[in-house]
């Protein structure tokens, strides 16, 4: 199967006063493009430094790792930039939209720095946002929306590039369990229409919800399982 | 890439989301543009005012006065109350230099005029037909003497635009006869006004004969052939430098004199002119660089607000990073933002100028000057002023490490 991200023998250190502190110490892994995996850990294990590496924003000590076809650890600021613009779509934990930006303008935010036009913008927006079910509440501000409502902006935003990557780290971490589930839920319907959606969380069971699950501790993989359960 | 509207649209909104901030930030900018206007308004004005003046005495002008000459020529001794020392024979010696093209010896007197009923205090110069072009007077009703009329001393009079209308507010003066410490002239001819210099009103005088003056109002204590003033008229402004040295030279000779011992002093207007144009300017310069300093404020002002939003909206700026900002997205929308206050406020901060320089300028009578050139600079530095307070805060906004600035609360 085609790999979508290759990554070997990756090392992150980080100076921490007099102490060196290594963040990833030899993570290899390769996953292919359509997957649905979650890396799991706790907190210190890494998780967090290999998600800011797979998306582009930060870059490895050592180690290689190429994410359609771009090696991370070469790009200059500006080619970052634009990778994590056209190839990586970001969902976080804490929704980060624009407070006083409609959702229909946070979904147009991507695109405006890919230099898109702003008619084509507003008609793709408008078709994301009805994709994950917020076709009636474009003009709503964030504050105007649920939790859920709000993830699910995010979602739309991270789609607007047309990603080959899903990065979504904690994404039910702000939301109930009953709205976590109908998050994952739409993670899951997304994966099945195609997308590459990599999870970062702690909870085993947001993992669960994965096809694959990569657990880390302290720098390095621990385990590496496909769930039979939500195999396609 | 980020399209310029984009940008544009981008930086409005951060403004538009803080409005009350904004104006303020702007406000220092609005103070510094306007008073470094209204100021270099000011001081244009009376710098014109000034010149005004100094010109309307007559141009390529010298001006022989009896008294001694002072360093520089700084004190202007008058005649009236020194000596007598200037006669008509000199005036006449010097029109016989090279590039003189009037020589006008003249009489000052002040007497009471009485005419219509009514009394008017003011001078009158004894003068010969050549005062008129030598001190760029024109005639503006009736006639001026003539050079017989002038020597069979005529009682006949031109009166100035301020005489005029106090003493004749609704009749023709032509025709008309005054009277003058006793004696009864015909008014012959009006003067067209001159207006102010600066606290003296050139168009208070009342023109006679000199001879007239000399023999019947001013001269019946003096000699019968001195004067009080004699006014030299170069035939072209470039030679009056060499003429007041050969006037100079002349009256040495003919009065025995040298040096710190001369008894008379020639005044070159074109050099007092030049050195009250030099002095106003001085303060043009000194007020618009006292204005300048309340714009580097409205500068640091611009700096400090912007610094506090770059730090407000960290999270922002890390957010707009991970979907794709790049350093140059960021720095140009910070950079644009802290423009567009420093050149707004330099709109306004134009227009309160022009209007605090007319209301100034009106307060204290002077011409309304704003060149264009100064008003597109004011535009422009304050867009400077943006540029530069703007740079440092939006190059922190763009230097900022997103997966930090994203962790920020």
């Amino acid at each position: 199967m085609d790999a979508l991200i290759t990554a070997s023998d990756l090392v992150k250190l980080y100076k921490m006063g007099d102490e060196t502190v290594r963040a990833l110490d030899g993570v290899s892994f390769a996953i292919p493009r359509g997957a649905y995996c979650a890396i799991v850990g706790p907190s210190g294990s890494g998780k967090s430094t290999l998600m800011n590496i797979l998306g582009g924003l930060d870059t490895p000590s050592t180690g290689r790792i190429v994410i359609d076809g771009a090696d991370i650890g070469a790009l200059d600021d500006a080619t970052l930039a634009e990778f994590r613009n056209r190839t990586i779509g970001f969902v976080f934990q804490s929704f980060n939209l624009l407070a006083r930006q409609t959702a229909l303008e946070n979904v147009e935010l991507p695109m405006i720095y890919a230099g898109i036009d702003p008619k084509m913008r507003r008609e793709r927006a408008a078709e994301l946002l009805t994709r994950v079910g917020l076709g009636q509440r474009l003009g709503h501000k964030p504050t105007q929306l649920s939790g859920g409502q709000q993830q699910r902006v995010a979602i739309a935003r991270a789609l607007a590039g047309e990603p080959a990557l899903l990065l979504a780290d904690e994404p039910t971490g702000a939301l109930d369990t009953h709205t976590g589930q109908e998050i994952l839920q739409l993670f899951a319907d997304l994966n099945r229409e195609g997308a590459t959606v990599v999870l970062v969380t702690h909870d085993l069971d947001v993992a669960a919800a994965a096809r694959r699950t990569i657990e880390m501790r302290d720098g390095r993989i621990v385990g590496d399982h496909a769930n039979e359960a939500n195999a396609a | 890439m980020m399209r310029v509207p984009d940008l544009v649209a981008c930086a409005a909104q951060a403004l538009r989301a803080n409005p009350l901030r904004s104006a303020l930030t702007a406000l220092g900018v609005i103070i510094g543009v306007s008073s470094v206007v209204a100021m270099v308004a000011l001081g244009t004005g009376a710098q014109l005012q000034v010149q005004n003046s100094i010109n309307s005495l007559g141009s390529n002008l010298l001006i022989v006065v009896p008294g001694a000459a002072q360093s520089g020529g700084v004190r202007i001794a008058v005649g009236a109350g020194g000596r007598d020392t200037l006669s008509l024979s000199d005036a006449d010696a010097i029109s016989q230099i090279d590039g003189v093209s009037a020589v006008a010896p003249s009489q000052r007197g002040v007497a009471q005029i009485v005419a219509n009923g009514a009394n008017w205090n003011t001078q009158i110069q004894g003068v010969t037909p050549a005062y008129i072009i030598a001190r760029d007077w024109s005639v503006s009703e009736g006639r001026m003497f003539d050079d017989n009329e002038e020597r069979q001393a005529r009682k006949e009079v031109l009166l100035g635009q301020t005489v005029v209308s106090n003493l004749f507010p609704n009749t023709d003066p032509i025709g008309q006869n005054i009277r003058i410490s006793g004696g009864s002239y015909q008014v012959i001819g009006v003067l067209a006004a001159k207006g102010q210099t600066g606290f003296q009103d050139q168009d208070d005088i009342v023109l006679a004969p000199l001879t007239t003056v000399k023999r019947r109002i001013s001269g019946r204590t003096g000699r019968a052939d001195t004067v009080s003033q004699i006014s030299v008229k170069a035939a072209s402004e470039g030679e009056l430098g060499r003429i007041q040295q050969d006037v100079t030279m002349l009256l040495e000779q003919r009065h025995h004199t040298q040096g710190p011992d001369d008894d008379f002093n020639v005044q070159n207007l074109a050099s007092i002119a030049q050195t009250a144009q030099q002095t106003t300017q001085v303060f043009t310069y000194l007020l618009g660089g006292i204005s300048a300093v309340s714009l580097l404020v409205g500068g640091i002002g611009i700096m400090n607000i912007m610094l506090v939003s770059v730090t407000e909206r960290t999270r922002e700026i890390g957010l707009r990073k991970a979907l794709g900002a790049r350093q140059g997205d960021i720095l140009r929308q910070f950079g644009l933002e802290a423009v567009t206050l420093s050149v707004a406020g330099g709109v306004i901060g134009l227009l309160l100028g022009i209007l605090g320089a007319w209301l100034m300028t009106s307060l204290f009578n002077l011409p309304l000057v704003i060149a264009p050139a100064n008003a597109g600079l004011a535009i422009a530095f304050s867009g400077f002023v943006g540029v530069v307070f703007g740079a440092y805060p939006a190059w922190r906004a763009a230097r900022l490490d997103p997966i930090e600035a994203l962790r920020r609360e």
